[in-house]
């Protein structure tokens, strides 16, 4: 079993207003991690840039009826690794179907999801009993 | 979304006042460049230096921008992004296709 040295839970309704909130509370635990400085300001504009892509996901595969419904965000430092999970219950997607973008075609969207696989060191999509959740994982030494 | 728009050397500068652009104000963005466009104005510069943060989506705002105006045989520049921003164009390689200059003052004499 892993220690878990911090863990930050949110629950914010499932808007894009609140986007900007989720992301600043992601770089402030940013500034809590133990690096150098100079890689914690990138550090912490990287998991504001994840956290606002998959936030942003969550939102949109959210349920069409989904008024009132929320986002669950979870920030864990456990061990050397800096772990977020997002969660929602929509319909999901899947992951895997979800294409590195073809850098030549000019397409307004589908880099999302490439922003979190560049910058985070693994990322997977489940569906579980309690909804589904994607989880981004940051290796911090 | 606060955006300031004004004329300079025959261009028409579109200057985004907000610190972040994402999938909050992003479609804003997008349908004010637009609807400049269609308004006849040609030769666009966003002004993108007091941005601190911007996500796929106000990537894609620009994007469309930038069609629109190719569209209709418009320049559209960029200036004044900061080192972060600039970074998110270049890992999408975007910053190979958009016009960028580093201050809105060389944009606007170029």
């Amino acid at each position: 079993m892993s220690e878990v040295m911090m863990n930050v839970d949110i629950v914010v309704p499932n808007q894009t207003r609140y986007l900007r909130l989720v992301g600043n509370i992601a770089e402030q635990v940013a500034r809590e991690v133990d690096v150098t400085d100079r890689d914690r300001e990138t550090l912490a504009y990287h998991l504001n840039l994840v956290l606002t892509e998959a936030m942003a996901n969550a939102i949109e595969y959210s349920r069409p009826d989904g008024d009132g419904e929320t986002v669950k965000v979870c920030l864990s430092i456990e061990n050397c690794d800096l772990w977020i999970r997002v969660f929602d219950n929509g319909q999901g997607f899947d992951l895997n179907a979800v294409p590195t973008p073809d850098f030549d075609n000019l397409t307004e969207r589908g880099r999302g999801i490439f922003f979190i696989r560049s910058l985070m060191d693994s990322v997977e999509y489940r569906r579980t009993d309690a909804g589904n959740v994607l989880e981004m994982r940051k290796h911090l030494h | 979304m606060n955006l300031s728009t004004i004329k300079q050397n025959g261009k028409m500068v579109i200057s985004v006042k907000e610190p972040r652009v994402d999938a909050h104000n992003s479609a804003e963005l997008k349908d004010r460049i637009l609807k400049i466009l269609e308004g006849g104005e040609r030769n666009l510069v966003v002004d993108l230096e007091e941005v601190e943060f911007i996500d796929s989506s106000g990537l894609g705002a620009l994007l469309s921008g930038y069609k629109n105006a190719n569209l209709r045989s418009s320049g559209f520049a960029l200036s004044g992004l900061r080192p972060r921003v600039r970074s998110m164009f270049e890992l999408t390689r975007l910053h190979r296709v958009f016009d960028i200059y580093p201050k809105l003052q060389e944009a606007t004499s170029s």
